[in-house]
Parts: C-alpha cells; sequence; structure tokens
C-alpha cells in the first residue's frame, strides 16, 4: 500500500489524438513546478497523472500543483493491488482518516473500473466494501443519494482509493496555445489579463513602459514584483522594459493635449508589435476593459488596433472590475497592484481625454511625428529582465 | 557620485567600521556577563559612555544607548508622561513623525496638545508658548534642528521661558539633527532629555542614545535584565556603540573645522544657485537660526520627484519633502506649517551635506541642477 497523488486533466481528455502532446507539455511543467523537491517520480494512468514519493508531503506539494493549468483535480490517494481484500483495506483507512476528529455521519462508496477484465463489476464492489466500512466504524451509515463523503476507487492496473479532491485552475498546459506578449503595467488589470491567457495555455511574456525619470525605479520593481507572483502560474517570464518618455515629449510638443492618451498607446502597440516579429509572439495580450478608462472606450480601441496587423487579445474586456479584483486577490497579485506610487507621469495625462477619437485625426496629428525613428530609439534602449 | 541626502543617513566612516569590526572579533563578550570577556566588554561600553558624555559636556551617568533617534525620542516622550502627573502637552508642528505620532497618540488617552506657531521659516513664536504653559503641561517637547528645512530653535529662550513660568514640565529636545552638528550647552538649557542617533554623524545606523538629566525621572518603556540603569533593558549592541562612540570621537576633533566648512558649501551653493535658475525660493533660514547642513528649495514648476530622479541618473542624490502625488496626499506638514504656496510644495527638495562633499561638487551639481529644471519645466509649462 503506497501514498500517491493523482491529478485530473479536465479539457485535456477532449483532446482526442493531440492528447498525448498535451499531456507531455503538462508533465513538464509538473517537474519545473517540483524542481527543488527531493526524488519523486510521475507516471500516466489511463487518463490520470499520478505522482509518488511525497508521503506525508502532500499538504506542501498540493498548493504547488493547484496552480499548474491543466489539471482540474488533485486527490491524495492509496495506491493497492486490485485484490478485493486490499481495497477493503485501503478504504477503511481512507475513511479513518477521514474521521479523526471530525463528525460525519454518512458515505457512499463509488467505484470505476478502467479494467473491465476486473472481476467484479462496480455494483458489486461497492456494496462489497460499503460493508466493510460498516462493520469497523461506529456511528456510520451508507446514504446513496446525499452523503456527506464519498469513498472513490478507481481500478486500473493498480487500485486508487481516495476521498477529498481539492478543485485546480482547469484551462490548458503553458505552452500548448502559442506565446503572448502582455502589456504589463504595475496595476490591477494587466496581471489578471496575463493569468487569464496563461490559464488557456499561452506562455508569457511581459512589456512594460515607463517614463524615468518622470516614474520612479521603484514603480518598475513593483511591475517586477507582480511578474515574479504571475510567473508562479506562468513559469519564467521574460519582461521587456521601456521608457516611453522621449515619445511622450514629443507628443506633448506636437499634438493636441487630449490626443495624449490615445498616441501613446498607439505608439505602446507599434512597439509591442516590432518586438514580437522579432521574437516570435503570437499575439498581444493586454487588461482593457470597456469603459474603465477614456483610452478603453469601442472608439479607442478602434483606433489603436489600426496601427497593428496581429491579434490584440483582451480576456478582460467585459468583466466587471469587481470581478477583476475578485481575480486578482485569488492569484494573489492584488495587495501588490495597490501599493500606491508617485504619479508623476500624470504630467502627461489630459485633463480630458478623447473618448470618441476619429482615425484620420489622430493620424493627421502623428504625420508631425517620426514614428519610425521613435519607435526604433525606443526598442534599441530596451532593457531585458528575467524573472527565475 | 554626489550625496546630498546625509539627513536621510550619511555613509559611516571607514574608521567607524573598523572599530565595530574590531568589536565583533575581539569584544564579542556580554557586559553584564561575570567573567572576564565581560568586564572587558563592560569596560568599553564604559569609554563609550564617557566619549558620547564629554563630547556632550554631561556626566556619563547621564547617558542612555538606545536602538536609535525613533526609540530615544519614544523613550524620553512616553518614558516621561507615564512618570508625571499632568495631561497637557506642548510640542511644535515642525516635529520629526517619530515625536508627532507619539504625542498624537496620547489625543485619545485623554491628553490635549498644544501646537505652538512658528514663522515661515519654522522659528516658533516664543510668545505663544507662554500662553499655553500651565500647572498641567506634563511635556515640552521641541525639535531643535527641523530636519525637512533646518530651521534652528533657540532652546536657551525657550527653557528661559519655561523657568519664569513658574511650571514645571518635562522638556524634551529632539536633537536628531543637531547632535555633532550644533554646538551649543545641554546644561545651560535646562533640559532633561536630548535624543540622537549615530547614522547621521557617520556612524552606523540602529544605534543611537538619548542624554537624560540625573534630575529627570521617567519610567521604562519595557522590561528585562535592566540594563542602562533600568530603563533600557536588552543586551548592550556593543558593536555599534563602539561604531557610535568612533564616529563622536571624530567629530569632538574635527567638528568645528567640518561646521565651518560646511557652513562656507552651503553659502556658495545659494549663490550658485540664485545665479543660474530663476523662480526659486529657499525656504530655509540662511542666518544663525538655520543648520548650515539642511537646504530647503523650492523650484517652480516643476515636481521634486522627477528633478530627484533627474539627478539620480547623474548620481547626484537628494531627497524630497514630499512624495510626487496628483491626489494631494503626501504633503509635508512642516512646509505646511511654514505657509509654503500650494503649487510648490511639491516643487521642493532637501540638500543635506557632509564632510565629503566639497565646492568643485556644488558646482557639477548646479550645472546638472539647471539643465534639469529647464527640461522639466519645459515639459510641464506646455501642459
Amino acid at each position: 500500500m503506497d501514498r500517491v497523488i493523482s491529478l485530473s486533466l479536465g479539457e485535456l481528455m477532449l483532446k482526442g489524438k493531440n492528447r498525448k502532446y498535451f499531456e507531455d507539455q503538462l508533465i513538464r511543467n509538473i517537474k519545473r513546478a517540483l524542481r527543488n523537491s527531493s526524488e519523486y517520480r510521475i507516471y500516466k494512468e489511463q487518463g490520470k497523472i499520478y505522482i509518488e514519493g511525497f508521503e506525508n508531503k502532500e499538504d506542501a506539494i498540493i498548493p504547488k500543483l493547484e496552480k499548474i493549468f491543466g489539471i482540474i483535480y488533485i486527490s491524495k490517494c492509496i495506491r493497492t493491488s486490485t485484490s478485493i481484500e486490499d481495497i477493503r483495506e485501503a478504504s477503511l483507512i481512507a475513511v479513518k482518516e477521514k474521521l479523526q476528529g471530525k463528525k460525519v455521519l454518512t458515505f457512499k462508496v463509488e467505484a470505476t473500473r478502467a479494467n473491465k477484465n476486473y472481476p467484479l463489476k462496480s455494483t458489486e464492489i461497492c456494496p462489497d466494501v460499503g460493508e466493510y466500512i460498516l462493520e469497523h466504524v461506529e456511528n456510520l451509515s451508507v446514504d446513496v443519494h446525499n452523503p456527506e463523503i464519498f469513498v472513490y476507487i478507481d481500478i486500473k492496473k493498480h487500485a486508487y482509493i481516495y476521498i477529498d479532491r481539492t478543485k485546480a485552475y482547469g484551462g490548458f498546459p503553458i505552452g500548448t496555445n502559442g506565446k503572448g506578449l502582455l502589456l504589463l503595467s504595475g496595476g490591477i488589470d494587466s496581471p489578471v489579463a496575463g493569468f487569464l491567457m496563461a490559464k488557456r495555455g499561452v506562455e508569457i511574456a511581459g512589456l512594460h513602459f515607463h517614463s524615468y525619470p518622470f516614474t520612479s525605479e521603484r514603480a518598475e520593481q513593483k511591475m517586477l514584483d507582480l511578474a515574479s507572483i504571475l510567473s508562479i502560474y506562468t513559469g519564467p517570464i521574460k519582461i521587456y522594459s521601456v521608457n516611453l518618455l522621449k515619445i511622450q515629449k514629443e507628443i506633448n510638443q506636437k499634438c493636441a493635449e487630449d490626443e495624449m492618451t490615445i498616441i501613446s498607446r498607439r505608439f505602446m502597440m507599434r512597439i509591442a508589435e516590432r518586438l514580437s516579429e522579432e521574437n516570435n509572439y503570437n499575439a498581444l495580450i493586454t487588461g482593457e476593459n470597456l469603459g474603465q478608462v477614456a483610452s478603453q472606450t469601442i472608439g479607442s480601441i478602434n483606433v489603436i488596433n489600426r496601427v497593428v496587423n496581429m491579434p490584440i487579445l483582451r480576456p478582460l474586456i467585459g468583466m466587471d472590475k469587481q470581478d477583476i479584483i475578485e481575480w486578482a486577490k485569488d492569484i494573489e497579485t492584488f495587495e501588490t497592484s495597490i501599493i500606491p506610487f508617485e504619479d508623476c507621469c500624470s504630467v502627461f495625462l489630459p485633463k480630458h481625454p478623447l473618448t470618441r477619437p476619429k482615425v484620420e485625426d489622430i493620424e493627421k496629428s502623428e504625420s508631425n511625428l517620426e514614428i519610425g525613428a521613435l519607435v526604433e530609439e525606443a526598442l534599441e534602449n530596451i532593457k531585458v529582465h528575467y524573472i527565475k | 557620485m554626489i550625496y546630498l541626502d546625509n539627513c536621510a543617513t550619511t555613509k559611516p566612516r571607514i574608521e567607524v567600521i573598523n572599530e565595530m569590526a574590531l568589536a565583533m572579533e575581539n569584544n564579542f563578550g556580554n557586559p553584564s556577563s561575570l567573567h572576564r570577556l565581560g568586564l572587558y566588554a563592560e569596560n568599553a561600553l564604559k569609554e563609550a559612555r564617557i566619549s558620547v558624555a564629554n563630547f556632550l559636556g554631561v556626566s556619563e551617568r547621564e547617558i542612555l544607548f538606545t536602538s536609535g533617534g525613533t526609540e530615544s525620542n519614544n523613550l524620553a516622550i512616553q518614558g516621561a508622561l507615564k512618570a508625571r502627573r499632568g495631561n497637557h502637552i506642548i510640542t511644535t508642528k515642525i516635529e520629526h513623525p517619530s515625536v508627532i505620532n507619539t504625542i498624537k497618540n496620547y489625543e485619545s488617552k485623554g491628553y490635549s496638545i498644544s501646537y505652538l506657531e512658528n514663522d515661515d521659516q519654522g522659528r516658533i513664536c516664543l510668545e505663544s508658548l507662554k500662553n499655553v504653559l500651565t500647572k498641567d503641561t506634563a511635556l515640552v517637547s521641541i525639535i531643535h534642528v527641523n530636519n525637512e528645512i533646518g530651521t534652528i530653535q533657540d532652546l536657551e529662550a525657550i527653557s528661559k521661558i519655561i523657568l519664569e513660568s513658574g511650571t514645571t514640565p518635562f522638556f524634551h529636545v529632539d536633537g536628531v539633527q543637531s547632535f555633532g552638528k550644533i554646538s551649543f550647552s545641554l546644561k545651560k538649557c535646562n533640559i532633561d532629555s536630548y535624543s540622537f542617533s549615530a547614522h547621521k554623524i557617520h556612524g552606523p545606523k540602529g544605534v543611537g542614545g538619548l542624554y537624560l538629566n540625573k534630575d529627570s525621572r521617567i519610567a521604562p518603556l519595557f522590561y528585562g535584565g535592566n540594563q542602562e540603569n533600568g530603563l533600557r533593558s536588552g543586551t548592550e549592541n556593543l558593536p555599534s556603540i563602539m561604531g557610535l562612540k568612533k564616529a563622536v570621537d571624530i567629530i569632538s576633533i574635527s567638528g568645528e573645522y567640518e561646521r565651518n566648512s560646511i557652513n562656507e558649501l552651503r553659502n556658495y551653493l545659494i549663490k550658485l544657485v540664485t545665479e543660474n535658475i530663476n523662480d526659486i525660493k529657499v525656504n530655509s533660514p540662511i542666518d544663525k537660526t538655520g543648520s548650515p547642513y539642511i537646504l530647503n528649495i523650492s523650484f517652480k514648476d516643476i515636481k521634486g520627484e522627477v528633478l530627484l530622479h533627474y539627478l539620480e541618473e547623474k548620481a547626484i542624490y537628494v531627497s524630497t519633502a514630499s512624495a510626487c502625488s496628483s491626489k494631494g496626499k503626501n504633503k509635508s506638514h512642516v512646509l505646511k506649517a511654514i505657509n509654503l504656496d500650494e503649487g510648490l510644495m511639491d516643487a521642493t527638495i532637501r540638500i543635506c551635506f557632509s564632510y565629503e562633499n566639497t565646492l568643485e561638487q556644488m558646482e557639477i551639481f548646479v550645472k546638472v541642477l539647471k539643465e534639469s529644471v529647464t527640461d522639466i519645466r519645459s515639459i510641464i509649462m506646455r501642459r
């Protein structure tokens, strides 16, 4: 009788022929998350992934596994031979462990056989094991409709017995859905946007814009702290840091005050696209959220989109602010996001930014600027940080 | 590098670093131990106490070592209020947070607090002190040299007013920015307690002390092995105290020379800034009521923090009293108290000197300062 951790794979199960590719990527991600652990072994057995070697250390390992996308449930299992005697014994141990100190009155045994050659049918295993448990534990009864606990028995090459399962995020393993470049500010929204796309399997890189010396190095450090929290879910993140001050100064001098925000945004997208071309990112990701600020109206989004020819993913576009905050709290970026910082950059914030900019007007204003040269200069002065 | 943030902290002198390393290597005993190693440590501690006492012109029994300025201010204020009757406190509007926040805490405990008026350079109005002293006054707490603008208060005049009023409050002086930088006599000013910190005078961080007049009573804030006359329990931080001693020994020899050259440095800087940059306002007193170590200047139409980062790019380090903010938070209470224009509040930087600064550095500094101010103004004025 051994202790193992089982992982259920959620949407991956629907992947048909490609399933092996997804599973192998998931196993690589698991190995990376557990790279500082002592010896362990991972194996696949009929639809689930099992990890052995963490007996008595499950509670330290499970929180790490919970943050790996592609996993939907995690359980602490007892693994035995498939003999009915061993299954009975293991089930009893599982129930006794569950009962420790807690009052549970009703249970139900639920068995599945992947191994159809197994001599007993599911409908025979359940009453057999249930009866054995009833004989050995007092004050317990079976309730097949609304039990307080389930005793799950999976019969495969081995038999696996477990009671509780922890829900994880689901989604797809990082790296199975392309690479995205996340525009990472330092606020609440962008880390959540990165998280949500990573959850769909997108590998994340980050792009940060600052206006040093109009912003401080501490603000950049805050963004790196956020990226470092995000990397717990996404794995290593490469962050590009671009100083936008020169461009802002030019816009400040040569364009109308109320166009500052929208034209800056267009420059950010141009820079992001150029970086993507050079580094093979398939999409841009932003934390934009419809209506939140002036640059996030449909009109502004239209004007912003015009400068690039690649997809811009906006996973937060239809969410309410409160829901975004809930996610930020859940993934633990919120506390860092709300650390207040000097907003000297407000120097460049127009008093009344355009909410309904027209493409032609903006293009006309931009004709006063050396767009290509400004973008090149910004790219030349790029700084790269590696998170983990 | 041109380091001009010496009110925040100073660079430890190499002699201080060596002294501390020696103390850790050769004299690690606990002064309370009965064996010989304890005795050696106790002797070193005694020497340090004598050094500091001599420097301040007081008795060694009147020096307590603490973890620094904040603890010393807390020990004096809370310790005195614990040991006294009376529920009235007098202080100024321009104290350091370690005093102001400690005193504010007593408001909720039923104490009333009088804040003395001051003029537009931070000198407190002595008349207002006369008017608020009462038999109920338990504590008068005054910052000797203000940490943001450098105003020196006239402690002799203040003590005279207290004496003539016939009241007997505990008179605490926050000396963190004056210790080793202003020469004066504690005894002449009838001060009950005076706080100081080592890292403002090129000593280590995490150590400082309190002068406590031998006739003044305070209660301890925490309990333990009754070190420091029972007023500050805890094994003495001997390596740091030895560092403090070394820093004090050096300024007792070279202090006057350093003060004079820093005075010259400040005057030269004021001259250069006034000649080269327009629309400025010097907020520090530049006569004998201002510390030569601190110069606070506002530059119209700039943001102090942006200027700070411009300077930092050129390896010049200054500070701002207020963090840059559009929401009106983080404004300096000191700049408010001297009625500085709202628009200049975050257009202000603080320049604080040390013996390491030179006249040539001031020239480089002003050159960079001028370029930076011009550039920032060209951006901000367009808005």
